[in-house]
């Protein structure tokens, strides 16, 4: 199965993964109208430290163990990919509790949200890669 | 010390209505240009240290920037012109050589624009490239004046060693030290999945890319860094730098700042410790100075590497090519006026050496009149930029062209012309290690790949237009050249016709 | 074909049915439950009051979940399992055959003996979807609600019903609330927020007599209501294992696999106490994660395959009011305490033996995950990565090499 993985060598830092992340999910067609004055909720998000840094986004693990601790059966696993019933989370952080790569967090209406690879979206290919100037990101077979 | 004479050239126009705060061009403006400013919720920009590098403008996601050139001018003086009248406040302020970086940018003539290609109409038919097959292949070196045969009559196919290149184009010297460690790996690796060769310039070669050695050109120059036999047994070719388009005449300083790590141990000289490359070869006063260099160089590879010397296009370069034909090297490179450079000083690289169009046509006369053509292969360098370039260099005699500057801009160059900074937002003029890391090398040599067989197409299409199917065929046949608005002395220095002629 | 019996029909068991598939495809699975429902979510009960769920979003598996599974669904009460022939006992006579049988019974209400108890009319324990629905018929806008309890239970139960009476009072004879899992400060964090919300508490204090509409408190003080919840604690239901012989402490004693010391009986969920790894012992770890996680697992055992859980320990995601707690492991006395407040929480970080034993934090829960999974997997943490540790959760704790393998691989 194909899946998003991070080269840290190459992160530059830029967080534009976050923008286009935020973009990607936000239904909407332009960027500008989009994002402008908003807080971002992006489902990648870029960790620094010491001058590295690196993406961090849903790892759609074998064996997730968001899947069997969320409390309301919202989360499953449809063909490889993790998915988030948005309208059954009842935005209990369950899944933020458990997830050891911190790549769960709660969307703008509270409900918990996460990378589902931009399968749901307009985009075709996850945004975050596509929109990666150094290839740090890719989504590939492994 | 700030010079309050100079206004910033360039203007940094941030569309508001489009910026969404993102703070990517802050993150990626090594010269911070750009700052989020938190108590007024936008980002500012100071343009007294924007270089036009268009990193910002490339990353900015809503194309929410552009730097324009500032329209705050100096009163108008055909005479004294902008630039002029600053280069003499940034003397006066500073007291120092003026220093620039990539190739003369001045309106001088560029001689590829002035020259056009013929094509077969009717009486001879042109060669569609898709449908038959057309030689792109070259081979660099020495070539037999005639054949030969053994005492039972059997050929004898021995030739000096030979370059053998994919299409007539290489990358050019660009030593690891003035461009990156990636932007050195993007090059090895374009070059050996394209079959042709890159060159080391004078900083050595790292130790990770010796597995390119069959595609690596290595130079011995005036410092003659990083040079051992191991370097030289490595190569597919060993190239004499004599000379260099950009300054002609001078050596080279790389800054101690900048002799760090890995580039200290490839030169081979200490950390911190300036790299100074003199402007003679200390022991080359003469051809008989150079032939002994060329055969030394011979020696130590055991006659099984092509040895080419490269020199500067100057006034007298038919001569000196003569001299090189004869000294024993098997391909001379000629830089023009118009080639690349990390630095150099601006008065310098503006002003001194000659067009490389010139340059070519009068060795290739020069050294067909002499009857020794045939000894050496040409290359020529100094501003190729297109496969047109490629085909008209060939014709006017070159057997393969130098590129670099048409390659760096692959890698994501934008010519903004300050590489002697050190802080090259696309990781290609530094060694600082995050920007060094903007280039991602597999996405650079893919980018050289694609460069080149586009060039390689194009190349077969002007050479099928023409009724040529080989590049050997196109070498040196200058009656599929014309010229268009050009003296008859230009004319027949370049040895073609006119346009119409 | 094996013949595989779940008594009980709430997360354990839909993780013994998912667990059994995983395994044997084939088998017969027989499920018998009490509740009369569709499998559902349990914890959300206080969102369905709070209406941020209805019945059909709370199912905690799909409409065709036991059909696409294969799955009987008996509605009936399991009253004795016949070990010698291998038989479940129904209430009504009914004997299902087994091979192997899981019980996920659950836990049920503990309410102590009150006096007068019997007098008040408008009494609601707070378990189950039935108990969640009574409770929201009782209710009016002005109901004067008293919640006996200030556990997980019964501050959720006065979160889902904060906006739909009049007032609410919640009394425990523990000194704070959610004494199960926050130390006196971030207790005392949580009950600000709840109190901010109108819900008023009687600590350190409780009811000793009900008389119809009134509480007579320890302390002297006599509270009035309409609607009393019951949400005292619970206990873990083992009398079926308890008859079976199997070892029954607080819950069925069971090991990593999920097996009890009575052979082909397992136990998952809330009725069963497996291995703590946080303390080294049994304990009933009544959290729904470790439920379907322990279903699963008896499921693939029961089924032929080879599971098993060494690394549970407790762990908690509650919030109230959109304030949000997360908290995991142990909180051992003699260990060194990290803390760090800031306006809208507060971080506690618990180390013993160059480990993170346990956390709490209050407010900023990002990336709680990380810190989890140090507690899970008891990590030794190297010296240089203990400041960044006690910053804030991320995969910087990590050396560069096990980040590029949990970035760069499949995990």
């Amino acid at each position: 199965m194909k899946r998003v993985y991070v080269n840290e060598e190459w992160c530059l830092g830029c967080h534009l993964c976050e923008y286009n992340c935020a973009f990607a999910n936000s239904g909407l067609n332009d960027m500008v109208k989009a994002l402008k004055g908003k807080p971002i909720f992006p489902r990648v998000h870029i960790e620094e430290d010491d001058g590295i840094t690196y993406a961090v986004s849903c790892r759609h693990c074998k064996d997730p163990l968001c899947v069997k601790s969320c409390i309301a059966g919202a989360i499953s696993v449809v063909d490889g990919t993790v998915k988030i019933d948005r309208n059954k989370c009842v935005g209990c952080l369950t899944c933020v509790l458990v997830c050891p790569y911190g790549a769960v967090a709660p969307g703008p209406s509270g409900a918990a949200q996460k990378c589902e690879l931009c399968l749901e979206n307009s985009c075709g290919a996850p945004a975050c890669v596509t929109g990666c100037p150094n290839n740090a990101i890719v989504y590939e077979e492994r | 010390m700030r010079d309050h004479f100079i206004y910033p050239e360039f203007e940094v126009v941030r569309n508001e209505n489009r910026c969404i705060q993102c703070r990517v061009c802050e993150r990626q403006c090594a010269n911070e240009v750009h700052r989020f400013d938190p108590d007024l919720g936008i980002m500012l920009s100071d343009e007294t240290k924007c270089v036009n590098c268009q990193r910002c403008v490339s990353l900015c996601p809503t194309r929410a920037l552009k730097i324009v050139k500032s329209d705050c001018r100096l009163r108008e003086n055909a005479n004294w012109s902008d630039e002029t009248i600053k280069e003499i406040y940034k003397q006066a302020n500073s007291g120092g050589v003026l220093l620039s970086s990539m190739g003369n940018p001045k309106p001088l003539p560029v001689y590829w624009d002035r020259i056009l290609i013929n094509a077969s109409q009717v009486t001879n038919p042109p060669i569609d490239p898709l449908r038959e097959p057309m030689e792109t292949k070259v081979f660099l070196g020495k070539k037999p004046e005639k054949i030969r045969r053994d005492a039972q009559g059997n050929l004898i196919t021995e030739t000096a060693p030979q370059l053998e290149l994919s299409m007539p184009v290489m990358f050019s010297a660009m030593s690891y030290g003035s461009i990156s460690y990636n932007a050195h790996a993007s090059l090895a690796r374009a070059a050996t999945e394209l079959g042709i060769c890159y060159n080391t310039g004078e900083g050595g070669l790292h130790e990770d890319f010796y597995v390119y050695g069959p595609n690596t050109v290595v130079q011995v120059a005036s410092g003659r860094f990083g040079v051992h036999k191991n370097y030289l047994e490595a190569a597919a070719a060993v190239e004499i730098k004599m000379g260099q388009g950009a300054k002609p005449g001078i050596g080279g300083h790389l800054p101690g700042a900048k002799i760090v790590g890995d580039v200290s141990r490839t030169r081979m000289i200490p950390e911190g410790s300036d790299a100074i490359s003199p402007a003679p070869h200390h022991d080359i006063y003469s051809i008989e100075d150079l032939r002994q260099l060329v055969f030394s160089l011979k020696e130590a590879t055991e006659y099984k590497k092509p040895v080419i010397v490269k020199v500067a296009a100057v006034h007298n370069i038919a001569a000196i090519a003569s001299g090189i034909a004869r000294s024993g090297a098997d391909i001379i490179a000629i830089d023009g006026f118009r080639g690349g450079t990390g630095a150099a000083p601006t008065r310098i690289r503006d002003n001194v050496g000659i067009p490389i169009e010139l340059a070519l046509a009068a060795v290739d006369q020069r050294l067909r009149d002499e009857g020794i053509r045939n000894n050496v292969s040409l290359v020529v360098g100094g501003s190729v930029r297109s496969a047109a370039d490629v085909v008209k260099a060939i014709a006017l005699g070159a057997d393969a062209v130098y590129v670099a500057t048409a390659a760096l801009l692959a890698l994501g160059c934008h010519l903004c012309r300050t590489c002697q900074s050190g802080k090259c937002n696309w990781g290609i003029a530094t060694q600082d290690p995050e920007l060094v890391k903007r280039l991602n090398p597999d996405i650079g040599s893919q980018r050289l790949v694609n460069l080149m067989n586009a060039w390689r197409h194009e190349i077969k299409e002007l050479m099928g237009g023409m009724g040529i199917n080989s590049v050997e065929s196109l070498r040196g046949n200058r009656l599929m050249l014309r010229g268009v608005g050009l003296t008859a002395k230009e004319l027949e220095i370049l040895g073609i016709s006119h346009a119409g002629e | 074909m094996a013949e595989y019996v779940i008594v009980g029909n709430g997360t354990a068991a839909a993780g013994c049915i998912e667990g059994i598939r995983s395994t044997d495809p084939k088998g017969n699975i027989t499920v018998i439950s009490a509740e009369e429902h569709h499998v559902y979510s349990r914890p959300l009960i206080s969102y369905l009051l709070e209406g941020k769920t209805d019945l059909e979003r709370m199912k905690y598996r799909p409409d065709d979940f036991y059909e696409r599974n294969n799955v009987k669904l008996i509605f009936g009460k399991a009253e004795k399992i016949d070990t010698k022939n291998q038989k479940v006992a129904l209430a009504g006579g009914k004997k299902i055959v087994y091979d192997k049988v899981c019980l996920c019974t659950g836990s049920s209400p503990f309410v102590p003996p009150f006096e007068g108890l019997d007098t008040v009319k408008k009494k609601f324990p707070f378990m189950t979807l039935d108990d969640a629905l009574a409770l929201e018929k009782a209710l009016t806008p002005k109901s004067r609600v008293l919640i006996v309890g200030a556990g997980l239970i019964g501050l959720k139960c006065a979160e889902g019903i904060a906006e739909r009476v009049g007032s609410i009072t919640v009394c425990d004879l523990a000194d704070r609330v959610l004494s199960s899992i926050l130390d006196a400060e971030c207790a005392a964090y949580m009950q600000r927020e709840l109190e901010a919300h109108g819900v008023s508490f009687l600590l350190g204090d409780t009811a000793v007599r009900f008389d119809k509409n009134k509480a007579y408190m320890k302390s002297g003080a006599e509270v009035g209501f309409d609607v009393l919840v019951l949400a005292v604690g619970v206990r873990a239901e083992t009398g079926l294992a308890k008859d079976a012989g199997c070892t029954v402490n607080r819950g069925i004693v069971i090991d990593t696999k999920m097996q009890t010391d009575v052979k082909d009986i397992y136990a998952a969920g809330d009725c069963a106490e497996g291995y703590d790894s946080s303390i080294g012992a049994n304990r009933v770890l009544a959290i729904l994660p470790n439920a379907y996680i322990q279903g699963h697992c008896a499921g693939v055992n029961m089924a032929g395959g080879s599971a098993d859980q060494k690394d549970a320990i407790p762990m908690n995601s509650i919030g109230f009011f959109g304030l949000h707690c997360a908290t995991a492991g142990s909180y051992p006395a003699d260990g060194e305490v990290c803390e760090e407040r800031t306006e809208g929480g507060i971080k506690r970080l618990y180390f013993k033996g160059g480990r993170l034993a346990g956390y709490m934090l209050i407010g900023d829960v990002a990336r709680a995950g990380i810190y989890t999974s140090l507690v899970r997997e008891q990590t030794v943490i190297d010296e240089e990565y203990i400041d960044k540790v006690k910053k804030f959760p991320s995969l910087a704790i990590f050396s560069s090499d096990i980040r590029r393998k949990k970035l760069g691989g499949v995990v």
